[in-house]
């Protein structure tokens, strides 16, 4: 779930993010989901569960954190969590 | 951005009529376990009202605004103007506010229409008949804003079906010192992302109008259903008010810690707080009302400050910045001061 601590904590350091954080990122998001279920080259919509409020939740996380806004043709674009992670970071 | 700024006239009171039914959002049952939880913890719904088949939007507004005669608040000889902001009018003609002057038993001198917006209807609604009388001789008006959505949420759309909740709503506002200020936008390039296709006269009422078409992803619904697509609407919310926001506190000269109250459209609990934190607005200052009833469209706003504040909490001078988005797309934010407002707490409606 969105934690209550977006946007009123430091953003996190992008120089130094890789795509694993991401993904720990992601994983700590969506709870129930244990550390090292996911990873970069999974498709994002198969993340267990996945319904159309965890793409709600995927816009608000990297909107507080990276300050990026995707809108729906940005998360049809893409298939992985890299990729999103890639796509993420190009707008940086 | 178009910036309005009225003179002289403020809320006095105001009022919110619930139907009495209950429907919990636990007991819809096309939600699996997981999607109920994430449902619940994102949009903050629990529970809304629907209002029985026979029962519209204006008379709901109709009790809500009964409220202020039966407490001597004022009296309907006294009101000048009636505007009625619904998307769920009872008529396709004619305009409600026009049936709600005979039933309210207002004046024939009263000027009555109807406002079609949904979820910033609030703010466009105060703007309208705060110009209207601080422009003429008016020294009473009512708003009325409220939403019957329940008919037009298809059962089997889980996009829907859970978040929207039925209410009306009753503001008095009267001559007085107040100084209000406006900030209202439109784009309609984002029609599509929240419409109902179905029933109008662009697509009449047809053979297939009621017809239900699976769209994939929990989603069936027919034309005449209200349709949103709510990445499209979260990803306006998250880019718009924001600076909507800042707009008119620049506009006003007013500092973000001079207001008192935050009161946000009840869109989705994930969206409102996401736009709050990147206003860093403090969180004790603004309330939310969408657990227990959900999306109620025009009428979030003032329901929820009768949900959520008492006279004693409301009582000297406040200083209120109100922010509506949604449906169109069309958003607004106001700041708005009120001295002593009266609330009534909100009422269950009976027949």
């Amino acid at each position: 779930m969105v934690s209550d601590t977006h946007g009123e904590e430091p953003l996190l350091n992008y120089e130094v993010m890789t795509v694993v954080e991401f993904t720990r990122l992601l994983e700590k998001e969506f709870e129930d989901i244990e550390e090292g279920t996911l990873i970069p080259s999974m498709n994002y919509r198969e993340i267990p569960e996945f319904s159309s409020m965890h793409a709600l939740i995927l816009i608000a996380l990297i909107d507080s954190e990276f300050d990026v806004l995707l809108n729906g043709e940005d998360l049809r674009s893409v298939n992985t969590i890299e990729e999103l992670f890639n796509l993420v970071t190009e707008r940086l | 951005m178009s910036v309005v700024k009225t003179s002289g006239v403020q809320i006095e009171a105001i009022s919110a009529c619930v139907p009495r039914r209950i429907v919990k959002t636990e007991d819809y049952p096309l939600f699996t376990k997981s999607e109920l939880k994430f449902f619940q913890s994102g949009t903050g719904v629990k529970e809304r009202r629907f209002a029985d088949s026979n029962v519209c939007a204006s008379d709901l507004c109709e009790r809500a605004a009964r409220a202020f005669f039966d407490s001597g608040i004022t009296k309907p000889e006294e009101i000048g103007v009636i505007i009625f902001v619904t998307q769920s009018p009872d008529y396709i003609l004619p305009a409600s506010a026009i049936l709600l002057q005979e039933r309210l038993q207002l004046g024939k001198n009263v000027l009555a229409f109807d406002i079609n917006l949904g979820c910033s209807g609030y703010v466009y609604g105060l703007s309208v008949i705060s110009s209207l009388m601080a422009a003429s001789n008016i020294t009473k008006g009512l708003l009325l804003c409220g939403d019957v959505s329940s008919p037009s949420l298809s059962y089997e759309d889980k996009s829907v079906y859970p978040l929207f909740g039925d209410a009306g709503t009753a503001t008095l506002l009267r001559k007085g010192e107040a100084e209000s200020i406006f900030n209202l936008q439109t784009d309609g390039s984002g029609h599509a992302s929240i419409i109902i296709p179905g029933g109008g006269t662009r697509n009449p009422v047809c053979s297939t109008t009621f017809e239900k078409k699976d769209f994939g992803n929990g989603i069936i619904r027919a034309d005449r259903d209200l349709h949103l697509d709510g990445v499209e609407v979260f990803n306006f919310a998250l880019r718009e008010v924001k600076p909507n926001v800042a707009a008119v506190l620049h506009a006003a000269g007013v500092e973000q810690d001079d207001i008192d109250y935050l009161i946000m459209h009840q869109a989705n609990k994930l969206m409102n707080e996401t736009v709050r934190k990147k206003m860093k607005f403090p969180e004790e200052k603004v309330p939310y009302s969408i657990d227990v009833y959900g999306n109620t469209s025009s009428a979030s706003i003032p329901l929820t400050i009768a949900h959520c504040f008492t006279n004693d909490e409301l009582s000297g001078k406040k200083k209120l910045l109100l922010s509506g988005f949604g449906v169109g797309y069309s958003w607004g934010s106001a700041i708005v001061q009120t001295e002593n407002l009266k609330v009534i707490p909100v009422i269950e409606f009976d027949e």
